[in-house]
């Protein structure tokens, strides 16, 4: 019966107890939309990641990712390839040529880091192609294509169709050029890949760099789940201990530093609402107590002991703090329902969220693991704001509190 | 059966400036079945005593003992438990829960006790029947008289079979005719369940119907006399 006491309690005064209770709604709301917020912006990151610049696992020879060189190239890439493919995990992998080298148009020069590729199989693996915002996808330009970021094309101020000239280092360390024909140009949301990376056949790379027909400098593997990473991982590092294999937490280690440091700021923010909102109720229970003296006098006159009580007003609090805490909750998770798909729009800061990595279109999503650690903590909250008030009722003195005139 | 026995009960407020002795050196003493009333005037003590009676305030000298047990010495903790068992309480308003209706307050009594839910259900039905309210059993305390509301008050009072109960003015807010019925409620349970009341008050007719009269003065008790 305590139970449904302090439930009922809570609509003594009706208007009171709303205040608070919106309060605690628009607080929750808040913090759990912005986690949503959050949540979604880091994943669009980590997706993009994942699906254009990475993948899940990258193959290397030991030392190539310090020193970017040509000839530590992994020698028989095709069978490799084929063989990981085998495994049950595995979704797609895709081998590459890697070059560093100069790009010149009529007009200027930059540095960028030629991949050569298989344009079909890349497509089962990265998603460029869907990126492509003008021309096409090594289509419509016969020999020599290359697919160039959108950033890279403003630099060099060429166009689809437009002629550039590759400088690069071969095998033996003779310098030489090739020329190649813009067939696509890409955005994706982050523009410092769009300006490094450009895009060619394989076979076209080989042949400019003289290299072996079985030669590759990356393999790129990408998994049927997120969550296989270490399983693979540990699979392929037993297989090819020759080799240095990465996850891309590995190869983008401040990639995981920033999505923990996301997470960890998100529950500081929630915690600093909730404790703001705590003080709310705290002084909305302790006019509750002050309310009730004489009523709380007459409870401990006729045999209620301290215990049931502290337990009665505790109750009531945290009935009042969940019942804001899941407005809250459910308000945001309708907004975050909403805008899900549509998405945020913040393209009005697009050119400093791009130049971070991240979409200008941000689309909130939630785990039921932060629903649930922000309704505990609301929980928590009701429960420690309860301890104050709860502590005055019980030490009230039955004789005086029933003495006291109101 | 000695019920209650009171031995050179003394209780001084000490927590102002001045010194009050509200009570001073009460030795009474109480018979299952009795119908006493303590009168006196305004601050003469009867608030006081029926507190340090109904172990609601801690006493400065002398002693109560209920049934044979020697309260005074009870932790606070130990008296809440004792008086839940031991005690019922009528007093002059604020005697129920405002979000119970009549019958869950009667009821409340009996789960603090541990009584099962049949239980309770049946008792509180039969106390509502005889202070004669069982069709406001499902009536909040709002939406009823003073009257009625402390009809309830001696059900709820009466619900944790208690040794006897005290009541504090419990006719103070109430018109004449509610006064009646209420008093008449008590002097039945009185009469035919032989329940022990004790109770305060100003009002003559009150007086009148008590069968001991006890008048207090300065904390003093100055005249004891049973009637017949
Ligand atoms: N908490 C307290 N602190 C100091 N003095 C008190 C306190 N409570 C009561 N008194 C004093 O004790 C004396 C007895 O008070 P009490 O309330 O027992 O009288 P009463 O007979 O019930 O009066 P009334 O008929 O007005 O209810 C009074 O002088 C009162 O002022
Ligand atoms: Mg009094």
């Amino acid at each position: 019966m305590i139970w449904s006491v302090s439930w009922r309690n809570i609509w003594r005064n009706r208007t009171r107890s709303l205040v608070i209770i919106t309060a605690i709604a628009l607080g929750v709301f808040a913090g759990v939309y912005t986690i949503a917020f959050m949540f979604g912006w880091v994943n669009q990151r980590i997706d993009s990641v994942i699906h254009t610049e990475i993948s899940h696992i990258q193959v290397h020879q030991s030392q190539y990712l310090e020193t970017y060189e040509v000839h530590d190239y992994i020698s028989d890439v095709e069978s490799m390839q084929e063989k990981i493919l085998k495994e049950p995990d595995v979704k797609a992998v895709s081998s590459r040529i890697i070059a560093t080298c100069m790009i010149t148009s009529a007009e200027t020069g930059a540095g960028v880091q030629l991949v050569g590729i298989d344009p079909e199989n890349e497509k089962q693996i990265t998603n460029i192609y869907t990126k492509v915002i003008d021309g096409a996808y090594f289509e419509g330009v016969k020999s020599n294509p290359i697919v160039i970021g959108e950033k890279l094309a403003q630099k060099l101020k060429v166009k689809v169709r437009s002629k550039i000239v590759v400088t690069i280092t071969e095998m033996d360390g003779t310098i030489t050029g090739g020329a190649f024909r813009v067939a696509g140009i890409y955005k994706t949301a982050n523009t410092a890949y769009d300006e490094m990376k450009a895009f060619v056949k394989a076979d076209d790379l080989r042949n400019l760099l003289k290299i072996d027909e079985n030669a590759g400098h990356e393999i790129a593997i990408l998994l049927k789940d997120n969550n296989m990473e270490d399983q693979v991982l540990t699979k392929l590092k037993s297989l090819y201990p020759e080799f240095q294999i990465l996850k891309w937490t590995e190869i983008l280690p401040d990639m995981k530093m920033m999505t923990e440091s996301m997470n960890f700021m998100m529950y500081i923010f929630v915690v600093i609402i909730l404790l703001a909102l705590g003080f709310g109720i705290v002084n909305t229970m302790l006019m509750v107590i002050l309310e009730r003296v004489k009523e709380l006098g007459m409870l401990m006159a006729v045999g209620m002991n301290k215990v049931r009580v502290f337990s009665m007003i505790v109750l009531e609090t945290v009935f009042l703090s969940i019942t804001g805490g899941f407005l809250g909750i459910l308000i945001a998770l309708v907004l975050v329902a909403l805008t899900a798909h549509t998405g945020l729009d913040l393209t009005f800061w697009a050119e400093g969220l791009n130049s971070l990595g991240f979409d200008a279109v941000i689309y909130p999503e939630i785990g039921l693991k932060d629903v649930i650690v922000v309704a505990i903590l609301v929980v928590l909250t009701g429960i420690i704001s309860a301890i104050y008030p709860a502590r005055k009722a019980i030490h009230l003195n039955p004789a005086e509190a029933l003495r006291i005139d109101m | 059966m000695k019920v209650l026995e009171l031995k050179n009960l003394v209780k001084i407020y000490n927590d102002s400036a001045v010194k009050v002795t509200a009570v001073d050196g009460i030795s009474l003493s109480f018979e299952q079945g009795e119908f006493a009333a303590i009168v006196g005037p305004s601050g003469s003590g009867k608030t006081t005593l029926l507190n340090l009676i109904g172990g609601l305030d801690s006493i400065t000298e002398g002693e109560i003992i209920i049934n044979g047990t020697n309260i005074s010495n009870l932790s606070s903790s130990k008296l809440i438990d004792y008086r839940l068992h031991n005690i019922g309480f009528v007093f002059q308003a604020y005697n129920l829960i405002p979000v119970l209706t009549a019958k869950e307050n009667i009821e409340f009594i009996m789960e603090l006790q541990g009584k099962k839910r049949t239980e309770r259900n049946q008792r509180a039905m039969e106390l509502l029947k005889a202070v004669g309210l069982e069709d406001r059993a499902y009536s909040r305390p709002s939406k009823m008289s003073g009257g009625q509301q402390q009809r309830v008050a001696v059900a709820r009072a009466l619900a944790s079979k208690p040794k006897f109960i005290l009541a504090d003015e419990p006719t103070a807010n109430l018109d004449s005719k509610s006064t009646e019925t209420l008093l008449n409620i008590m002097e039945r349970l009185n009469i035919e369940e032989n329940i022990t009341f004790i109770f305060s008050t100003h009002d003559q007719r009150v007086v009148n119907k008590a069968r001991r009269v006890i008048t207090v003065e300065d904390g003093h008790v100055v005249s004891d006399e049973k009637r017949v």
